[in-house]
C-alpha cells in the first residue's frame, strides 16, 4: 500500500493496465511527451513508447473517433478529454457511435473504451474550466458513467473502466486531484496523504464498477453524492450535527440501487448532492428512483442541493457552488418537514 | 499471400526537448521582399504558391523592400509600434499581478504583438472579429480603455462581463471584437456565418475569423473553410502558427508535410504566409486578403508565421517540454525591436524616443491599472454582485431562476 494523491493514482492505475495488457493505448491532447495538464499520464510515454502513449491533434470527435475504431480492431483504448467542458465536439462519437456498436451491429462490433475527462469547479476555472456533464452521459444508452471520489477509488475504478467490455466515460472531480477538498474553500487545502482514502492497492487490484460506498453511517438521513460533493456532503453532516448517511454512488450507471434503497428505508429522509446544474440533472434520476422504491418510508420530500441552472461564473465561483451551508440547510429543512 | 510488410505507427516528432540545442534550419526564410504580390483579383489557382513561401517585407537592416511594402504610413508605423509596446507592457503587469494574486489566470501575447496589432489596422469600422485569447491587440490598437480591459481581467465591480467570464475573454461589440469562447475553433466558422450575413444584407463591412496553429485540427475549422469557400464570404481567415499547442508542438496539427496555410487549397481558398514578426509584412497581407473580401471576392486564407516566446498561459512552464533557448533562437525575431530597428532607420525614430515611449507607456498602463485596482481586484475591494450570476441566462429571467437568486438572497 503506497499512499497516493488522485493524480498518481490515476497514473498508477494507467502505469498497470498498460504492462498487463499491450492492448491498452493511451492518447489526448499533451497526453504524451508533456503527460497531460493535469500530470494524469506523466511518464507513460517514456516507459511504454510512442505507439502506446502519444500526443494527439486537438481533435476531440478525432481522438474518440479514432479511439473507436481502435477498438473495433480490438485494442483497448483510454483517452483523455483536456477537459470535460471540451468534451462536446466529441459527444456525437460518443452517444451515436460508442454507445450503440453493440446495439446496432448485435455484437458483431463492440467498443470498450475509456474516456476520462477533469470535471467540476473550485479553481476559478469560469464557464469552460468547471462543468459537470454527467448527466449527458447517464442519459445516453449504452454508456456506463463513473465518478471516484478520491484516489483509492480512482486508482481501482479506473482499472475496472479499462477492463469493462463496454464504454466507459471516466469523470475526474479535478478540485480533488492534489489534495481533499471539502467545500470550505477558505481553509488551507489537506494533503491526500493525510487520509486513508489515499492509501492504494498494489498492482492490479480493480474495483468493480456499480457499487456504492457508504462513507458515513447515520441515522437520520441519508445523503447521496458523488464525487467531491461526497466530501462537501461530509463536511455539511459535520458542520450541521445531524446524523446523515452518506453514500458515495461512485458509479452513477449502473447504479447501485440496492445500497440506495436500504438506506433511505432505513432513515427515512434522503437529500440528494450534485455540483451540476439542478435541471434535469442525475439528482432528478436519483429522487425519482427514491420515491418509487421507498415512497412508504419517507418522512419528507426528497431534497435537492446542486448549482444554480446557470452558466458556471468566474468571480461569483463560491455563491454558485453548494458548498456545506447549503447542504446543512437542505438537512436541516428535511429533519425539520 | 502478396507481399506483406509489418506496419509501424508514426507519431511526429519536435525532435529537440529540454537540454536540447534549439535549430530552426528546418524553416526555410526567404528573403524580404522577394515574394511577389498578385492583384487581389488573380485565381486562387495562379497563386498557390504563396502558400508555401513566407511574405515578408522587413530585411536585416531595417528595410522595407519588395512589392509588399508602403502599405502604411510612418505616422502610422509609429502608431503601431506603440500599439506593441502597449500590449507587451500591459501583459507584463498583468502577468505580475496575477502571481500576486489580483487575478486567477492570464495569456500573454509575448512575441505576436504584430500579429493582432497591425491586422486591426487594415479593418474598417463596423467590421467584426472573431478572436482566440491571444488577440488582445485587436482592442488595444481600437483604442478600447485598457482600464476595461483589467476590470475583466480582475473580475471587479466594474467589469463589463459582470464576473462571469475567466479573465481575457473579453467582448466588445463597438470594437469589433466578438466575445471570446473558452472552446477552441468554435468561433472560426462563426467568423464565416457573420460575413455571410453581411453578404446577404448587402452590407460593405467584412468578419476576420482567428484561431491557432493546434486549434486547425477541429471540426469547426474544417467546417468554416467550406462554408467560407461555398458562398465566397467575406471573410479573412486568420491562422497564427506560434509553433506550438500548450506542449504539443505545430507537427502534429500539420503532419510533417505541407503548410496550415495550404489548407486553404483543397477548398479553393486563396492562402497566404507572411512572417508574423513582421508589423509592415502582416498589415500588407492583411489589408490585400481585406480588400478582396470587401470587393466580393471572396475569402483569404493567412497563415502567419511567428514563435509564442512565453508560456501557454499562467498555468503552464515550457521549460518542461522545448529547450529554453528555442524563443532566442526563433529566426524571424522580435516583432517590436524589428520595427522600432525600420523607423530609426528611415530616421523616423531614435533610442532615445523608444526610451521616453517606453516609460511614457508604462506610465499608462500603471495608470490603467491603478484605476481598476481602486474599484476592485479578484480578491479584494468591490466585486460583482452574486446577482449578477443570475441575469442574462435569459433576455427574461424565468421563474425558477428567480427562486433560486432568492435562495442565494438577492
Ligand atoms: C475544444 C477545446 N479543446 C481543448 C482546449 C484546451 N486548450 C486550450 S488552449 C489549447 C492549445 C491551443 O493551441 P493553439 O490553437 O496553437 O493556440 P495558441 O495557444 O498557441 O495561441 C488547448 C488544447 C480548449 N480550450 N478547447
Ligand atoms: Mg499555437
Amino acid at each position: 500500500m503506497a499512499r497516493m494523491t488522485m493524480v498518481e493514482a490515476i497514473r498508477d492505475a494507467h502505469d498497470v493496465a498498460m504492462a498487463r495488457d499491450d492492448r491498452v493505448i493511451v492518447f489526448g491532447e499533451d497526453v504524451g511527451y508533456f503527460g497531460g495538464v493535469f500530470r494524469c499520464t506523466a511518464g507513460l510515454q517514456k516507459k511504454y513508447g510512442k505507439s502506446r502513449c502519444f500526443d494527439t491533434p486537438i481533435s476531440e470527435s478525432g481522438i474518440v473517433g479514432t479511439a473507436i475504431g481502435m477498438a473495433a480492431y480490438g485494442l483497448r483504448p483510454c483517452v483523455e478529454m483536456q477537459f470535460a467542458d471540451y468534451m462536446y465536439p466529441a459527444y456525437d462519437q460518443i452517444v451515436s457511435e460508442a454507445a450503440r456498436l453493440r446495439y446496432r451491429s448485435a455484437g458483431e462490433f463492440t467498443c470498450p473504451i475509456v474516456v476520462r475527462m477533469p470535471t467540476g469547479g473550485g479553481i476559478f476555472g469560469g464557464q469552460t474550466h468547471s462543468q459537470s456533464p454527467e448527466a449527458l452521459f447517464t442519459h445516453v444508452a449504452g454508456l456506463k458513467t463513473v465518478v471516484p471520489s478520491n484516489p483509492r477509488d480512482a486508482k481501482g475504478l479506473l482499472l475496472a473502466a479499462i477492463d469493462d467490455p463496454d464504454p466507459v466515460i471516466f469523470l475526474e472531480p479535478k478540485r480533488l486531484y492534489n489534495g481533499q477538498f471539502d467545500g470550505h474553500y477558505d481553509k488551507p487545502i489537506v494533503s491526500w496523504k493525510k487520509s486513508e482514502l489515499s492509501e492504494v492497492d498494489e498492482g492490479y487490484a480493480p474495483i468493480p464498477l456499480g457499487r456504492a460506498k457508504l462513507r458515513r453511517e447515520g441515522r437520520d438521513v441519508t445523503i447521496l453524492a458523488y464525487g467531491t460533493m461526497v466530501h462537501v456532503a461530509l463536511a455539511a453532516v459535520a458542520d450541521s450535527g445531524i446524523d446523515g448517511e452518506v453514500i458515495d454512488l461512485r458509479t452513477l450507471m449502473p447504479l447501485d440501487i440496492d445500497m440506495i434503497t436500504a438506506s433511505v428505508r432505513k432513515t427515512g429522509r434522503c437529500v440528494v448532492v450534485h455540483e451540476a446544474t439542478l435541471t434535469s440533472g442525475f439528482g432528478a434520476e436519483l429522487v425519482a428512483l427514491v420515491q418509487q422504491e421507498c415512497f412508504w418510508h419517507l418522512e419528507a420530500p426528497v431534497a435537492r442541493v446542486a448549482g444554480w441552472d446557470t452558466p458556471y461564473p468566474h468571480a461569483q465561483e463560491w455563491h454558485y457552488f453548494p458548498g456545506p451551508p447549503r447542504i446543512a440547510k437542505a438537512l436541516q429543512a428535511v429533519m425539520e418537514a | 499471400m502478396p507481399d506483406t510488410q509489418k506496419l509501424s505507427f508514426h507519431v511526429p516528432d519536435p525532435g529537440l526537448r529540454p537540454g536540447d540545442t534549439p535549430d530552426f534550419s528546418h524553416v526555410k526564410i526567404p528573403q524580404a521582399g522577394s515574394v511577389r504580390r498578385p492583384e487581389i483579383d488573380e485565381s486562387p489557382a495562379e497563386m498557390r504558391d504563396l502558400a508555401f513561401s513566407i511574405i515578408r517585407v522587413l530585411n536585416r537592416n531595417g528595410q522595407a523592400v519588395g512589392p509588399w511594402a508602403g502599405s502604411l504610413d510612418t505616422e502610422r508605423l509609429i502608431e503601431g509600434l506603440r500599439h506593441m509596446m502597449t500590449l507587451r507592457i500591459f501583459d507584463a503587469r498583468m502577468m505580475t499581478a496575477q502571481r500576486q494574486g489580483k487575478t486567477s489566470f492570464y495569456m500573454q501575447h509575448l512575441g505576436e504583438e504584430a500579429v493582432s496589432c497591425a491586422f486591426r489596422l487594415a479593418l474598417e469600422p463596423g467590421d467584426m472579429n472573431f478572436p482566440t485569447y491571444r488577440q488582445a491587440g485587436l482592442l488595444i490598437a481600437s483604442g478600447y480603455p485598457m482600464t476595461q480591459m483589467m476590470n475583466q481581467i480582475y473580475s471587479n465591480e466594474a467589469d463589463p462581463l459582470r464576473g462571469r467570464q475567466l479573465p481575457i475573454l473579453y467582448a466588445s461589440q463597438e470594437h469589433g471584437f466578438f466575445t471570446v469562447s473558452g472552446n477552441l475553433a468554435t468561433q472560426f466558422v462563426q467568423a464565416v456565418g457573420w460575413a455571410m450575413a453581411s453578404a446577404i444584407s448587402g452590407d460593405s463591412r467584412i468578419a476576420a475569423g482567428w484561431i491557432g496553429d493546434g486549434s486547425t485540427a477541429e471540426n469547426d475549422f474544417h467546417a468554416g473553410m467550406v462554408f467560407a469557400s461555398t458562398y465566397r464570404a467575406p471573410v479573412v481567415l486568420n491562422i497564427v502558427n506560434n509553433q506550438w499547442a500548450i506542449s504539443t508542438f505545430q507537427g502534429i496539427a500539420v503532419g510533417e508535410a505541407g503548410t496550415l496555410a495550404a489548407r486553404g487549397h483543397g477548398f479553393g481558398i486563396p492562402a497566404l504566409r507572411v512572417d508574423g514578426n513582421d508589423y509592415l509584412a502582416v498589415h500588407a497581407v492583411a489589408k490585400w486578403a481585406v480588400a478582396r473580401a470587401r470587393r466580393n471576392l471572396g475569402p483569404t486564407v493567412i497563415e502567419y508565421v511567428t514563435y509564442r516566446a512565453g508560456g501557454h498561459s499562467t498555468s503552464d512552464d515550457p521549460a518542461a517540454y522545448r529547450p529554453k533557448e528555442e524563443s532566442a533562437a526563433w529566426p524571424l525575431g522580435d516583432p517590436i525591436l524589428r520595427l522600432k530597428t525600420h523607423l530609426i532607420e528611415i530616421g523616423a525614430w531614435s533610442e532615445e524616443r523608444h526610451v521616453q515611449a517606453e516609460a511614457q507607456i508604462r506610465d499608462e498602463v500603471i495608470a490603467a491599472q491603478k484605476a481598476a485596482e481602486s474599484i476592485g481586484t479578484m480578491h479584494s475591494g468591490r466585486q460583482p454582485s452574486p446577482r449578477e450570476m443570475f441575469e442574462d441566462v435569459y433576455a427574461e429571467m424565468p421563474a425558477h431562476l428567480i427562486r433560486q437568486r432568492h435562495e442565494v438572497g438577492y
